[in-house]
C-alpha cells in the first residue's frame, strides 16, 4: 500500500515539540487540499457549463445564469441551454461524483480491500437490475417513481456480496471478495438481459440507462438524489471515526470501546445510499470510487477523516471532468459520463494491479 | 485465505496402477462417479432430442443415433435436433474443463474465465458487426463471418490480458483483476455501440450478451468439435503437472514442474477453450464456475478433476437447455438458466468458503 503521510492525528492533547509542529503542518497540508479540490470543482463546473454541442463562453454562460431574458431571441437560448441542459447535467454529476466517490472509500474501509468498489461489488448492478425489473413490472416512466427500487436492489445486492463476505471473522481474501461481486454483476446482468428480452420496450430504455449517463436528467429526480446523498453524507459523517478503529483490526476496536456492529449497519447503510442515489439518477457507473479512493490515499495517508471528504471532492471533479471529455470526444454525438469513467477508471486500476498496489490476502 | 485445494487428505495411501511409464492412482469412488456421470450425460443427450414439438421416444432416439430409426426421425433428430444438443454438449465439456483449469491456476473456488476477457471481447466485436452495418464491419461479417470474429475478439482479449498480467511470470491474483479492468473496458465499448445503435440491432445483438443454442447447424458442431478435442488432447498431456502446482510455487518448482511454461501452456488452453465455446454459443455464464466446484464436491476429489468437470459442464449445460425448452413458460437463452442456477450457487460457495475459514 501506498503509505504516504502515513502520521495519522492522535486524539487528545497534543504535546508540544517537534511531533506537534509536524501534526500542524501535516494538518495545513489537508486543509489546503479541500481547498484547492473545491477550487477545482468550481472550474470543472464552469467548464461542464461552458462546453457542449453549442459552446458557451464564459460571459454568455454567466448571463444565461443570472441574466433578466428580456425579448432578445439568442440570450434567450443561451439561458434556455444553460438552465434547462447544461445546469442540471452539471449539478447532478457534482452530487453523483460525491455520492460515488465518498461510497467508494467507504466501501474500501469497511471491507479493508483496496481493490472495493460499487461497481465492481455488484452494488451498482443491483440498483440497475431492480429498475430495469420496476420499468417492465409497473412500467415506470419517472425515475421519481424507480429510485426506490434503485436502492432496494443496491441494498440486496450489497448485502449478499459484503455481508456474506463479511461472515465468520470478516475481511477474507481481497480477490474472492471482487470474483463475487463480478459474479453477483454477471448474474444481475443475464437476469437483465432476460426483462429485455421479454419485453422490447425495456430493451430501449435499458441500454440508455445503462450507460451511466449525467445528461437529460430531471430537477425533480436530481432534488430526490441529493436528498438521499444528503443523508448519506451525514450517516457517513457519524461513521467516520469508528472506521479509522475497524481498520485496526476487530479486536484492537471492540477493545477501543467501537461497536463493531452498530458501525458496520451504518456504513452498509450509508454506502447503500449513496451508491444507490447515483446509482437511481445516473445509472452504473464503475471504477469511479475505486480511482478517487486510491488517489486520496496518496494525499492523505489511511487516516478516514481526511480520506473520505477528499474522496467525495475529487469524485465530483472527476465526474464533471468525465462528462466534459464525453461531449467534446465524440461530437457531433456523446460518450456517457459513465463509458467515459470506464475508459479511464479501467486502465487506472490495472496500473494499480501492475505496480503491485493490491495485497493478496 | 480461503481455498477449497487445500483441504486435508490424509487418508490411508490408495492402491497405484501403473502401466510402464504411467502410475495413477486408482480411486473406485472417482471412476464409479464419473461413470455415472457419464451414463446420466448420455441419457439427458437423448432426452433433449427426443423432447420437442414433435416427441420422439427415448429408444427410438437411441436406435436413430446407431442408424436404425425411419426416415422421418432420422431427419427430425440428424437434421434438426442433433446439431443443437452436440453444440451444447460440447459447450459445456469445453466451458467445465477451461473452468476446472482457472480455478486450478489462480487457486480460487470462484475464478472463472468469465473473468478472464474473453467473454466481454467476444460480444464487443459481435455487438460491433452487429450494430454496424456497411464499411469495413459487412466485410468482415461476408468473408469469416459472426461467430469467427467474435472468437478472434475474444481470443485476442484473452491474450491481452495474459500479456498485461505477465510481469517474470503470471499469476492468479494479477490475471484475474487484469482480466476484470480489461472485460470492463470492453463492456464499455459494447455499451456505447448498443446505446448508438438502431434499436432493432440492438435486439439482435442481446443474443451475443447471454448465451443461446438455438438454430446451430452441423457447421458449428465440426468446428467447436476439432477445436475441442485438439485443446483437450494438448491440456490432458500436460495436466500430469498441474496437480503439484495446488501445493504452492516453491513446493512445485521444488518437484521439477517448469512453472511459468506449464502455467503459461494451460492458460493458454483455458482461454482458447472458452474463446471456443463462446463463438459456438455465446457467453453462457457460469458453467465454467459451477461444473469443477460441483465435480470436485462429486468425487471427493480436493482439486477441481479435469475430465470429470467438463462432463459435468456438459451436463448442466443440457439440462439447462431442457429447461429452458420445455419448462420455463416463455422461450429464454439458455445462458439465462445457467445464470439463474449460477447465482445462487456463488452464493452458496460464498457463505460456505466463509463459515470454513472462520472454523
Amino acid at each position: 500500500m501506498a503509505d504516504v503521510g502515513v502520521v495519522t492525528e492522535q486524539p487528545g492533547p497534543v504535546h508540544s515539540g517537534p511531533e506537534a509542529a509536524e501534526v500542524t503542518r501535516l494538518r495545513r497540508r489537508r486543509v489546503v487540499g479541500i481547498v484547492v479540490l473545491a477550487a477545482a470543482i468550481l472550474v470543472a463546473a464552469a467548464v461542464s457549463l461552458a462546453v457542449g454541442a453549442r459552446g458557451l463562453s464564459l460571459a454568455e454562460v454567466w448571463h444565461g445564469l443570472f441574466a433578466d431574458t428580456g425579448n432578445d431571441p439568442a440570450a434567450n437560448e443561451i439561458t434556455l441551454i444553460v438552465q434547462t441542459v447544461r445546469v442540471p447535467r452539471t449539478v447532478l454529476a457534482i452530487v453523483a461524483g460525491i455520492a460515488l466517490g465518498v461510497a467508494g472509500a467507504l466501501i474500501q474501509g469497511h471491507t479493508r480491500n483496496p481493490i472495493a468498489d460499487t461497481g465492481l461489488l455488484g452494488i451498482n448492478a443491483g440498483a440497475s437490475f431492480a429498475v430495469v425489473l420496476a420499468i417492465f413490472l409497473f412500467g415506470f416512466q419517472n425515475p421519481v417513481q424507480y429510485v426506490w427500487f434503485a436502492f432496494l436492489g443496491a441494498a440486496a445486492a450489497g448485502t449478499v456480496v459484503f455481508g456474506l463476505s463479511s461472515l465468520g471473522r470478516g475481511a477474507g481474501n481481497p480477490l474472492t471478495l471482487v470474483l463475487a461481486g463480478q459474479g453477483i454483476a454477471i448474474f444481475l446482468a443475464a437476469m437483465t438481459t432476460a426483462v429485455a428480452l421479454a419485453d422490447k420496450a425495456s430493451l430501449d430504455a435499458l441500454r440508455q440507462w445503462n450507460a451511466g449517463s449525467v445528461a437529460g436528467v430531471g430537477w425533480g429526480v436530481i432534488w430526490i438524489a441529493a436528498l438521499f446523498v444528503v443523508v448519506g453524507l451525514i450517516l457517513t459523517l457519524v461513521n467516520l471515526p469508528s472506521i479509522n478503529l475497524l481498520n485496526l483490526g476487530d479486536d484492537v476496536a471492540r477493545a477501543l470501546g467501537a461497536n463493531i456492529a452498530l458501525s458496520r449497519t451504518i456504513g452498509m447503510l450509508a454506502i447503500t445510499l449513496l451508491a444507490g442515489a447515483a446509482t437511481a439518477a445516473c445509472g452504473p457507473i464503475t471504477f469511479l470510487g475505486l480511482m478517487v479512493a486510491h488517489l486520496a490515499r496518496y494525499r492523505t495517508g489511511p487516516d478516514f477523516r481526511w480520506l473520505v471528504p477528499y474522496a467525495g471532492l475529487l469524485g465530483a471533479v472527476i465526474l464533471l471532468v468525465c462528462d466534459v471529455i464525453g461531449r467534446l470526444v465524440a461530437r457531433p454525438d456523446e460518450l456517457q459520463a459513465g463509458i467515459v469513467v470506464a475508459l479511464i477508471g479501467a486502465p487506472f486500476f490495472a496500473a494499480l494491479v501492475w505496480l503491485g498496489r493490491f495485497k493478496r490476502t | 485465505m480461503i481455498d477449497d485445494l487445500e483441504r486435508d487428505t490424509t487418508a490411508d495411501v490408495p492402491p497405484g496402477l501403473r502401466v510402464g511409464r504411467l502410475s495413477l492412482v486408482w480411486r473406485p469412488w472417482g471412476v464409479l462417479v464419473s461413470v455415472l456421470l457419464l451414463a446420466a450425460t448420455f441419457l439427458l443427450f437423448c432426452l433433449s432430442i427426443g423432447l420437442g414439438d414433435f416427441q420422439i421416444g427415448l429408444p427410438q432416439v437411441i436406435s436413430t443415433i446407431f442408424g436404425q430409426g425411419d426416415r422421418l426421425d432420422t431427419f427430425v433428430i440428424m437434421d434438426l435436433r442433433m446439431p443443437r444438443a452436440l453444440v451444447g454438449l460440447i459447450t459445456g465439456f469445453a466451458l467445465g474443463i477451461a473452468g476446472a483449469l482457472t480455478q486450478s491456476i489462480a487457486r480460487n473456488p470462484l475464478a472463472s474465465p468469465d473473468v478472464l476477457g474473453i467473454t466481454w471481447g467476444a460480444s464487443a466485436v459481435a455487438v460491433f458487426l452487429v450494430t454496424v452495418t456497411g464499411g469495413a464491419a459487412s466485410t468482415i461479417t461476408n468473408t469469416i463471418g459472426l461467430p469467427a470474429a467474435a472468437l478472434i475478439g475474444g481470443l485476442g482479449t484473452g491474450l491481452l490480458v495474459y500479456f498485461l498480467a505477465w510481469r517474470r511470470g503470471i499469476d492468479g491474483f494479477r490475471l484475474i483483476l487484469i482480466g476484470v479492468s480489461v472485460s470492463a473496458v470492453m463492456e464499455a465499448i459494447t455499451t456505447w455501440l448498443l446505446v448508438t445503435a438502431d434499436i432493432r440491432d440492438v435486439a439482435r445483438a442481446q443474443v451475443w450478451l447471454v448465451g443461446s443454442l438455438e438454430e446451430r447447424s452441423w457447421h458449428e458442431v465440426w468446428i467447436a468439435l476439432w477445436c475441442t478435442v485438439a485443446l483437450v488432447t494438448v491440456v490432458l498431456a500436460v495436466a500430469f503437472h498441474l496437480k503439484p502446482m495446488h501445493f504452492g510455487d516453491d513446493v512445485a518448482s521444488g518437484l521439477g514442474i517448469r512453472l511459468a511454461l506449464v502455467r503459461a501452456i494451460l492458460l493458454l488452453c483455458a482461454v482458447l477453450l472458452a474463446g471456443v465455446a463462446v463463438s459456438a454459443a455465446g457467453p453462457i455464464p457460469f458453467v465454467a464456475l459451477i461444473a469443477p466446484q460441483v465435480a470436485m464436491r462429486l468425487l471427493r476429489s480436493p482439486t477441481p478433476p479435469l475430465l470429470a468437470a467438463g462432463v459435468l459442464g456438459a451436463l448442466l449445460l443440457l439440462g439447462a437447455d431442457l429447461v429452458a425448452r420445455t419448462v420455463l413458460p416463455i422461450s429464454l437463452p439458455v445462458g439465462i438458466v445457467t445464470a439463474m442456477i449460477g447465482g445462487p450457487f456463488l452464493v452458496y460457495l460464498l457463505v460456505r468458503a466463509n463459515l470454513r475459514r472462520d472454523a
